[in-house]
């Protein structure tokens, strides 16, 4: 008997049933949901309110912000396809056009200000704080995707990773706005999106790691 | 493929998925050649192939979880063969980059004193030198018994010496031999 024949026979030995995974689009719905729901009771109990519904009212922070949360989600709907082996790979370009659109609008804010405002719009305004904050919310909601990702054991960890990282960051960012009463400055939106670049590559890191330990033990 | 294949597999690993046993030893018997013409694009050694083949079961067995019967089974079968495929063919050309191969590397380099009686012989051109630069009646003795391979009487005939003689001559040619050759 060949090793492929013996190894079938291995196979079959110890085949038990399986739980089958939930749809991709449901589980990304679910898990959307439960991070909402968490993000909607921080902002109740801990923003002003007041400020954002007036920051908000001008068009292009609301077409920033609106662009934020649309990567975010559409990065997380992403991430929750790839990690299927059958998902066509074109699910990375999904958040792309919304990210492209929130960093040309948080761009040209920027500009704007630097216009209007002189070379305060180039200031640090408050970027620690920011980089705090998109951190914070994101290491937690970083560890529960990946965590989530992993149940389909997807075959490229690595790419489907980073999409459910720049999800998260992006929502992280999101989430920001009610908690950043000024328009974003030059450094403040570098800052942002290096947070969210740093959070995607310690995604990938740590990806990388428990797949080099788990091969190991293998 | 025809569409009654496809339909077939669908339904074994739905089956498979809860348990049954025969559908999933007869879907993994009957994928191996479907999984070898995709490793076959890739690789050229029946070898290779062959831990593909493996690779590609392995992985199946490991997320056959993420298999939704109300899709078709192929495009889920050949993206996990495509992937493991290119996987082993990444993993082959590192390891090719980063390592020589020598077949004779252990025996020449792994234990210096391992080759060296055989190395001394190695040289047929000492060898001869050696030979003949021992005593005629010597060289005689050696060429008769060693190299012609005949035995004590014939060697007397032939060269009109006594056995005892012969054999005399033979063990100091040999150990002259043996000291010029390792003394090099």
């Amino acid at each position: 008997m060949d090793d492929t024949s013996m190894l079938i026979d291995r196979l079959v030995a110890g085949a038990k049933p399986v739980k089958r995974l939930r749809p991709p689009a449901l589980r990304a719905s679910l898990w959307l949901l439960a991070v909402g729901a968490a993000g909607v009771g921080g902002i109740l109990a801990f923003a002003d309110l007041a400020v954002f519904a007036e920051r908000i009212a001008e068009s292009a922070l609301a077409i920033e912000w609106g662009a934020t949360l649309v990567t975010g989600i559409l990065a997380v709907v992403a991430a929750f396809q790839l990690s299927l082996p059958d998902r066509s790979s074109a699910w990375a370009w999904l958040p792309l056009p919304s990210l492209a659109v929130w960093t040309g609008s948080g761009g040209y804010s920027c500009y704007r200000n630097w216009i209007t405002v002189g070379p305060t719009g180039f200031e640090l305004g408050e970027s620690a704080r920011c980089l705090m904050f998109i951190l914070a919310v994101s290491v937690p909601l970083s560890i529960s995707i990946l965590i989530a990702l992993r149940r389909a054991l997807p075959l490229d960890p690595l790419r489907v990773a980073a999409m459910g990282a720049l999800g998260v960051a992006s929502l992280a960012a999101g989430a920001l706005q009610f908690f950043h009463p000024f328009d974003v400055t030059f450094l403040d939106l570098s800052v942002h999106l290096g947070t969210i670049a740093f959070v995607v590559l310690g995604a990938c890191a740590v990806e990388r790691l428990s797949a080099r330990s788990s091969a190991a033990r293998a | 493929m025809d569409a009654d294949t496809e339909q077939r597999w669908s339904r074994l690993m739905a089956s498979a998925q809860d348990g049954d046993r025969v559908a999933y030893e007869g879907l993994l018997r009957e994928i191996v050649p479907f999984i070898a013409a995709i490793a076959a694009r890739e690789h050229r050694s029946r070898d290779r192939i062959e831990d593909v083949i493996q690779d590609v079961l392995l992985t199946v067995h490991r997320v056959r979880h993420t298999y939704d019967p109300s899709r078709p089974f192929r495009p889920w079968l050949a993206a996990i063969s495509r992937r493991r495929s290119i996987d082993l063919l990444r993993r082959r050309s590192r390891s090719a980059a980063r390592e020589l191969s020598d077949d004779k590397a252990f025996e020449t380099f792994a234990d210096p004193q391992a080759n060296k009686a055989t190395e001394v012989y190695a040289s047929t051109d000492g060898l001869s030198e050696a030979i003949a630069s021992l005593p005629q009646q010597q060289r005689e003795a050696v060429e008769l018994l060693k190299l012609r391979e005949m035995s004590l009487i014939e060697a007397s005939k032939v060269s009109g010496r006594s056995v005892a003689a012969l054999k005399v001559n033979v063990h100091r040619a040999i150990k002259a031999l043996r000291i010029r050759l390792r003394g090099q």
